[in-house]
Formats: structure tokens, sequence, C-alpha cells
């Protein structure tokens, strides 16, 4: 077995340095019933061949997203990665470490991950962000927990423009961890009045922007009214190259942002590995989840860095952690700062300019098909509109032809007739003219 | 003025003839050799420069609701040639499996197979998206499903929930489900009972579930304490937390005698599966009275740990909590696959969704990957060697280092500081003695219920060879401590691109990101 480097010549060696005569007598505390004698029923070794062929050809039933006309994003979004980005992250030092708690064997990681932090502050306007959670959806679900706990409060508001999956993760939270939720129904178009919601019992508000219907808000009014109730302003957001075009949410008054950094270095991996990212401010950090990188001194004065403020973590303070959470998305964030750090500011806005321009382009063709509207008065990347039928059907018919074509909203929302007719469509620096082209054409004659 | 007369005058002049006494090597850069002194990214780049060229949008109407962004985010302008050298140099500041000897006690630090990353980037798994029409993905789910079959059999459990994004994220679907299944059984427990050697995950999650955490002592052989467990036994108990091989490195002889006690009283039966790296094909957790376990596919599985993750922390569950695990569930339908992604037909009592999508596809592509190269009798030969390099590495050491308890061990070795005892050297020194000579130091101070802890786990990725070399090198190191060496161990490390840092004052005044303005105040200063 290529991967084992003992030898039945070593293994009888070692064997007979510890004074047994066989590997049995090393499992000897396992209870007889409960010891297998012969191999799980399943097939034997494989060469490097054989594996490749059998997990390739499981990959070949599969229709790449960069093989077709390509408009699905709903918290995950198709980008173009700099070839230097999966070389980089595929360096053994970076890939085959581990948790960088023995800071001198890990310079390199803290150092990256200092550098993620400070990224993922300025990019959400916010002081302080951590170094990672697993994705958006838990993020968000910490944000709200983490409210509770600053705020001694345990109800929180959610939008109806916050993605479902992240409302499902927190409903799950909710049950479990034991506090309420007041989620409002998904809005596409008009704007919701959570004003109105926002009561001395209520701990936080989380709203996402651009929502998950594509539409972007300014929450400046309603981070103020939280304030004013002693409440927190959650801001979720899903295409983190928004903030490329748009104000940040901490400009806006944030508290907590909650955060999916997918778009930047990472594929779509058919929804994760992804990247968790989640920022708040100085005075909140003792309460944040996850890891936090701080800049020290050795003790030659020479700076350097560690993972700091571990007492709020589980390995330290057990049962009376801040989160369960100890792994986290290193890797991910890796490929996150090195394309960040590719793109740099002019990188970043022009990028992110690019893909508010395709959106705006393809808006532009589909809105001009009759009886299909726009449900959108601003939007980034992604918008949704309103199709004269079911939006499922269209969806499959353009999906037979080669075309993915966006999500319909029911496959969220499947006891939501009112949502049947919606289709979520996003388009990023991928997309091109012909393939814009290709979608209106095809959506004409599948509504024809 | 040239790079390194600026390296030079950003020393105060005290500070460099402290160096000069303390440093061990000096350099006029800093640097030494091949270990590059490198700046943060923020200190480096300039506005007005990209290593990304894109085209010019045309032009056209913004259509951003009058949001424009007003202000300059603050982002560094490099162009790629830099930024490659930047964490190329990074990079080499770290340690690794594939540097070395990587003996972190409970982690499981294995080799990370190439193949598997090759295979994880394929784009018919890197390149689809979880929302994709379910007609366009049946590959994806044939992965999944044959990723579960393999795993179902290997611990023998009829199901398993495959969206947990690392272990405590399983542990937390685990504990969920149990309290499900009590709930759907009308009733409300409200404690967690967790051994003392636990790791700090378990009682984390407990907690988080809404239970109290009732600690378990254990027994001289480095057990749990049985009679103490069953004394606590009653039908307010939801669920036990056992690691097992437990985190002393040591098979819990008495599992089965647990498993009837717990299920004498209605609670479950958790097993943290973080040290099924030991018994992968010689034992399945089913067969021990488990009712839940998780599975880190970065440990057992060798996926790559990344320094910090991504993981993946799948559950398998027995037929009394599989109704309860959290959506989405792949099922066999008539003809195909079927992908369940709402509480409803045979998901009605699903724990809700724990994560977005579909779970970690890239750690699944990998993970199974790494069994099917392995194959039925490969996985056990790993348990077989696993176990056999760390009882190698125990009676090589056991006369210079201290076990913690007498008798064979599991896949790792557990020794505590009575070797150090009035040495005036600490586990702590002894670690970052390791270090100097080229080694990631094992487990410290973990578990809590030896004093002074190293937990050693050597995997079944080294050689003979490469555990002489290792062992050797302990015994040295011991051999020092016992004569008088001191100044050796607290000076250590000495050969590390940075020496012992001060997590004191990184806690006091935390400074968590690069701030240009405090950056100003250090030079004014």
């Amino acid at each position: 077995m290529r991967y084992l480097p003992l030898t039945d010549l070593d293994r009888g060696e070692m064997l007979t340095a510890i004074g047994v005569d066989s590997i049995d007598a090393l499992f000897a505390d396992v209870p007889p019933a409960a010891r297998l004698d012969g191999l799980v029923d399943l097939p034997r070794a494989m060469g490097e061949l054989e594996v490749e062929r059998a997990i390739s050809h499981m990959a070949s039933r599969n229709v790449a997203a960069g093989s077709v006309p390509f408009f699905i994003g709903g918290g995950a979004y198709r980008h173009h990665i700099p070839a230097a980005v999966d070389h980089l992250i595929q360096r053994g030092e970076f890939l085959t470490s581990y948790t960088p708690y023995q800071p001198e064997l890990a310079q390199g990681t803290l150092q990256y991950l200092f550098e993620f932090q400070t990224q993922v502050a300025l990019l959400t306007g916010m002081q302080v962000a951590n170094a990672s959670l697993y994705d958006g959806a838990t993020a968000c679900a910490e944000a709200v927990m983490m409210a509770n706990r600053l705020t001694r409060r345990r109800k929180a508001v959610l939008s109806g423009g916050l993605h479902p999956h992240y409302r499902e993760v927190c409903e799950t939270y909710a049950r479990f961890v034991g506090f309420e939720l007041d989620a409002l129904d998904p809005a596409p178009g008009p704007a919701e009045d959570l004003n109105e919601l926002v009561g001395r019992d209520v701990s936080c508000v989380v709203v996402q922007n651009p929502g998950f219907f594509g539409e972007i808000r300014d929450y400046s009014d309603l981070a103020r009214n939280c304030h004013d109730a002693g409440a927190l302003l959650v801001v979720v957001v899903t295409e983190i190259l928004s903030l490329g075009a748009i104000v940040s949410p901490g400009e806006m008054g944030a508290d907590i942002v909650a955060a999916e950094g997918q778009s930047l270095g990472n594929a779509l991996n058919f929804g994760g590995p992804h990247l968790g990212l989640f920022a708040s401010r100085d005075k909140f950090v003792r309460q944040m989840p996850g890891r936090l990188v701080g800049q020290t001194v050795d003790v030659d004065g020479r700076r350097g860095w560690v993972l700091t403020l571990s007492t709020r973590e589980q390995h330290i303070r057990r049962e009376k952690a801040t989160s369960n959470i100890c792994t986290n998305s290193g890797l991910c964030a890796l490929a996150f700062t090195i394309h960040l750090a590719l793109l740099g500011e002019t990188g970043l806005t022009r990028l992110a300019r690019l893909n508010h321009a395709a959106a705006v382009a393809l808006a532009e063709r589909l809105e001009r098909i009759q009886d299909v509207r726009l449900l959108n008065a601003a939007f980034f990347n992604e918008f949704a509109l309103r199709l004269p039928g079911p939006a499922a059907a269209v969806v499959d018919a353009l999906a037979e032809k080669g075309t993915l074509a966006g999500i319909p909203a029911s496959r969220f929302y499947p006891d939501q007739p009112e949502l049947a007719d919606v289709l979520v469509v996003a388009a990023t620096e991928m997309v091109t003219t012909e393939d814009i082209d290709r979608l209106e054409r095809e959506l004409r004659e599948a509504l024809a | 003025m040239s790079d390194w007369s600026r390296a030079a005058s950003a020393l105060p002049a005290e500070d460099r003839a402290a160096e000069e006494l303390t440093a061990p090597l000096e350099t006029i850069t800093g640097n030494r050799g091949l270990e590059i002194e490198e700046k943060l990214i923020f200190e480096q780049g300039s506005l007005g420069r990209s290593g990304v060229d894109l085209v010019e949008p045309p032009a056209f109407e913004a259509r951003l609701g009058g949001l424009e962004r007003q202000q300059a985010i603050g982002l560094p302008g490099l162009s790629e040639p830099q930024v490659v050298r930047h964490f190329t140099r990074l990079s080499q500041k770290n340690y690794a499996i594939d540097s070395g000897l990587y003996p972190l006690g409970s982690c499981t630090m294995k080799h990370n197979p190439r193949l598997n990353e090759k295979l994880a980037r394929l784009p018919g798994f890197a390149d689809i998206h979880p929302l994709q029409p379910v007609s366009t993905v049946p590959g994806a789910f044939a992965l999944i499903d044959t990723l579960a079959h393999w795993l179902k059999t290997l611990t023998g459990m009829p199901a398993i929930a495959l969206s947990p994004g690392a272990g405590a994220h399983g542990e937390l679907c685990g504990i969920m489900s149990i309290r499900a299944a009590l709930e759907a059984r009308g009733e409300r427990r409200s404690r967690v009972l967790v051994p003392e050697s636990a790791h700090g995950t378990n009682p984390a999650t407990a907690a988080a579930c809404g239970y109290t955490v009732d600690p378990v002592p254990g027994n001289p052989q480095g057990r749990v304490d049985v009679r103490a467990l069953k004394a606590k036994l009653d039908t307010d108990v939801a669920a036990l937390m056992l690691t097992n091989p437990n985190t002393c490195g040591l098979f819990e002889n008495e599992i089965l005698e647990i498993a009837d006690a717990l299920r004498a009283v209605g609670a479950f039966f958790y097993c943290d599966g973080a040290n099924f790296n030991a018994i992968v094909g010689r034992v399945r957790p089913a067969d021990l009275g488990i009712d839940c376990m998780h599975l880190n596919l970065h440990k057992t599985f060798s996926t790559p740990h990344g320094g910090g993750g991504p993981g993946s922390g799948p559950v398998a569950l027995s037929a009394g909590l599989a109704p309860h695990a959290p959506l989405p569930w792949l099922v066999h339908g008539a003809d195909r696959l079927e992908l369940i992604e709402h509480r409803e037909g045979k998901a009605q009592q699903a724990v809700g969704r724990l994560k977005g999508f579909h779970g970690q596809m890239g750690m699944f592509v990998r993970a199974l990957a790494y069994m099917m190269s392995h194959g039925a009798d490969g996985l056990r030969q790993v348990a077989e060697d696993a176990v056999l390099n760390a009882n190698y590495l125990r009676v090589r050491l056991e006369s210079d280092l201290s076990p913690a308890f007498p008798g064979h061990c599991m896949h790792e070795v557990l020794f505590d500081d009575r070797f150090l005892k009035e040495t005036g050297i600490t586990t702590l020194d002894f670690a970052k003695a390791l270090i100097d000579e080229g080694y990631h130091p094992m487990t410290m101070y973990f578990p809590l219920v030896v004093h002074g802890a190293l937990l050693i786990e050597p995997t079944e990725t080294e050689s003979k060879a490469s555990l002489d070399y290792f062992a050797g090198t302990l015994k040295a190191l011991a051999a020092k401590a016992r004569r008088g060496d001191t100044a050796h161990f607290h000076a250590a490390p000495r050969w590390t691109p940075r020496r012992r840092l001060d997590e004191t004052a990184a806690a006091r005044q935390p400074c968590l990101r690069w701030d240009p303005a405090a950056v100003d105040r250090r030079v004014e200063e």
C-alpha cells in the first residue's frame, strides 16, 4: 500500500521490540464480541490509476458550470480564480499544517490569518474580524447567539431577505440552544418594515445585503432604531464581492457582520467547503466565536503572531466557551487572502463593477421579454424576476437545453405558491454576451 | 535607503545590543539564509497596482440605488510576483506533515495524498453549484452515496449525516439528534455525562444544546470509572459523550458494560470519533453499542488540516436516531438517488439544517479517494500500523520518559511530566526544545487528567526509521534534562523564525488587525 511505509519485516521487528507475538495482542482491550476477524465488506485496495478512473467517472456525469451558460448564485458565486491562488494554497507547508497552536512553527499561517482578519475588517467596514468560521450560514447563527449574549435577550428578528438556508440554520440552533426567532416571510420586491419589530426584548435584527432576492438597501435607519432599543444590527453578506461596489455594513452602523467569503479565491465545490466571515466591533471581541490571531513580540522583541483570547474557546473554557467551534476554514481563508491580495483595491473595485455591469446588461435584456417582470429597484450581480408561470419548469426546460438559468424560489419555498413564479438570476464576470444572448433566446422560447 | 539599512535602523540601539547577546544568529537584514523576514501585505502594497488584469467594463448605468461605495477600502495593491513571493516566504515559516513527523496526539496528522487534491479539483466536483437542477449532478450524488456506504460499512451504523462542517459541528449534530429523539418520545432530560479526559468540544457542545455537563472521573488505569459512571446514571441523563479509544490513547475495555448501563436508563451513547484511526477496519462502533459517532474526515480519512480547516464531521447514527438526521437527506428512490431538502415525507422528524447547502463536498471527494485507495484491507492495516507505531514508541521511550499508564496503548501514547521532576524544566520547555531538533511538539497538557501531559500520535504513515530517529531525539533530550541543562530548555526554541512569543501581552492588549495608526504611533515614539 503506497501510503504505508512499514514492511512486514519492520512489523515483525517492532512486535518483537514491544514483546508481543502478533498485532492482535495490541487490540486485547477490545471486547472479543466486538472484534472483527475478517475484512469489512468493501472493495480491496486500488492503485492511483484505478481510483482516478472510478472517481473521474463520477465527476464526468455532472454538468460543470464552466461548460454551459451559467446564471446561478443564491449564496455561492462562480468567479474567476487567478492561477496563483491554487498554486500557493497547495504548498505543503500551508496544506498539511495543523491549527497554529505552536506559534514558533506556524508564523506563516498566523501572519496570513492576521492579514485575512485585516482584509475582512476593511471590506466589511468593521473594527475586528475572526480567523473564519465554517460558512456564512453557521456564521449567521453564531452572530445571533453572540447578540443574545451581549444583550442578555433571546429573541432575534430575521428579515425575509435572509438566505433561506441561513434562516433554517438559525431555526435549528434556536430550537436546540434555546432562543426565539421572529422570521419574516420571504420578500422579493418592496421593503419590509423591520423597525416596527424592534422591541425591548429583541437582541438583534438580521438583514442580508444584497438580499436573497438581490435587492440592495440602506440599513442606516434600522441600525439607529436597533441601537435606540438596545438591540444589535446583524448584517449578512452572501456575495462578499458586492462590498467592492456598495456601502459597507460598517458604514451603515452594523454591529456584527456574518458573511460568506467563497466568492474570493474559492470554487463552488457543490456548496462546501466555503468560508464563514465574521466581523464586529472592538468592544464585543470577548464575546466573539472562533479563533483570533493577535500581534505580539517574541523574547527578542521581534514582531510575531499568536492565537489569542483563547479563554473564549472550548479547549480552555470547556462548557463555558462562547462557541463549541474548533476547526474553521483555514485554507479557504488563505485562498481568500491571496485572491484579495492579488486584486488589491483597484482590482476588487473593477471586478465588482464588471459583475454589476454583467447583471445590468442581463436585466435589461430579460425585462424586455413580455410578461417577465424585474422585482428589484437596485441590485448588484443578482436579481429576481417574476415569470408568467412556474419558474421551476422553466429552469428544468432550459437545463435540458444546456443552460443553467438560475434558481426557482420554489426550491426553497415549496409551500409558498406566491413565489412559484419567481426566478433568481445571477451574472458574474464569467458570463459572456453570447451567454446572455442564449439565455434571453431560450427564455423567450420557454415562455412562448 | 537600501532595504538592509532600513531594516537595521528600524531597531533601537539598545535592542540591537540586546539582540547581539541573545539572538542565535545575527544578520544585517534579520533574514537567516533560506528564512526571510516578510512584512505584511499592507506594508508592501501601493495604490494603483493590481496582480489581476481585468477588462474595463463597458459604459453602463449603474442600478445600485445610490448606495455606491464612497470611501476607499484601504486594500494594498501588489503585482503577481510580489504576491507569489510573499506567500511562498510565509509558507516557509510553517512546519507541516510534508516536512516532518507531526506527533500531535488526538489530531492524527497523517500523510495527505496528492491524488485526493487532484480529484477534488476536477471540474465535475469543484465547478458544480449546490443549487443546480438535481438532474445535472447525478455524479455528485453518486459520490456522496458511495462515501456514505463506506462510512456506514466501517462503522456498522445504518445512517450517516454528512453535512457537519467539522468534528465539533458533528458533535452538535449528534447531540441535537439525541435531544430530538428524546423529545419525540416525550422526554426532557437535563444532563450529559462527559469524562474528565474529554476534548473541550464535548462539554462545550453539550452546554450549547442546553444540557448540564456532569463530569465523570477516570480510574487509575486511564479509563472511565464505570462504578462512578453508573452512580450518576438515571432517567435524567440524556447521553454519555465518550471518546474511544480515549484521549489517554487507551481502549475503554468496559465499553459494552457502559453501553448496557446507558441503555438500561434510556440514555444514548455518543462516541467522539476523533480517534477512529486506531480501530478503523478492526472494530465497528455499532458493535460497541454506540448510538451516534462523529468522524473527522480530516483525521482518519486524511483530508488536509490546511492550517486549521476546512474539516468535515460526518455523524454515524443508529436506527433510533436516523429519523432525526439533519437536512438535507439523500435517499434511494425507485430508480435514482433523491435529495430531500425540506422536512417532509420520510424526513418529517429531521433536525433542520446545520449548514448551508449539502456539506463539505470537497472533503467528501478526498476522503473517498483515500478509502478506495486503501480498500478494506488497507484500512485495517492503517489501524494496525498506527497502533504498532505508537506502541513501538512507547517501548522505545518508557525508560526515559514517564508513561502515564502501564500496558499497551492504542494509536497514541501518553506520558506525564514525572521524568522532568526536579529538573526545573516543564513539559512546555521540553516541547520547545523538541522544536529546535526539527520536530513539531506532541500535544501538551492534554488530556487534563495527567500532570504535564505529553500525548504522542505518530500515525501509520511514519516509517520505522523515522520513529527510531524521533525516539532517539527524545531520549537524548530527556538525558539532557536529567543532566540539569535547564538553560538549554528555557531558551528554546532558538532556530525558529520567531522564538517564544508573549501570549500574555497579546491577550492583554489585543492587536487583531494591521492598523496604520498604530504603526505611526510606534515610529513617533
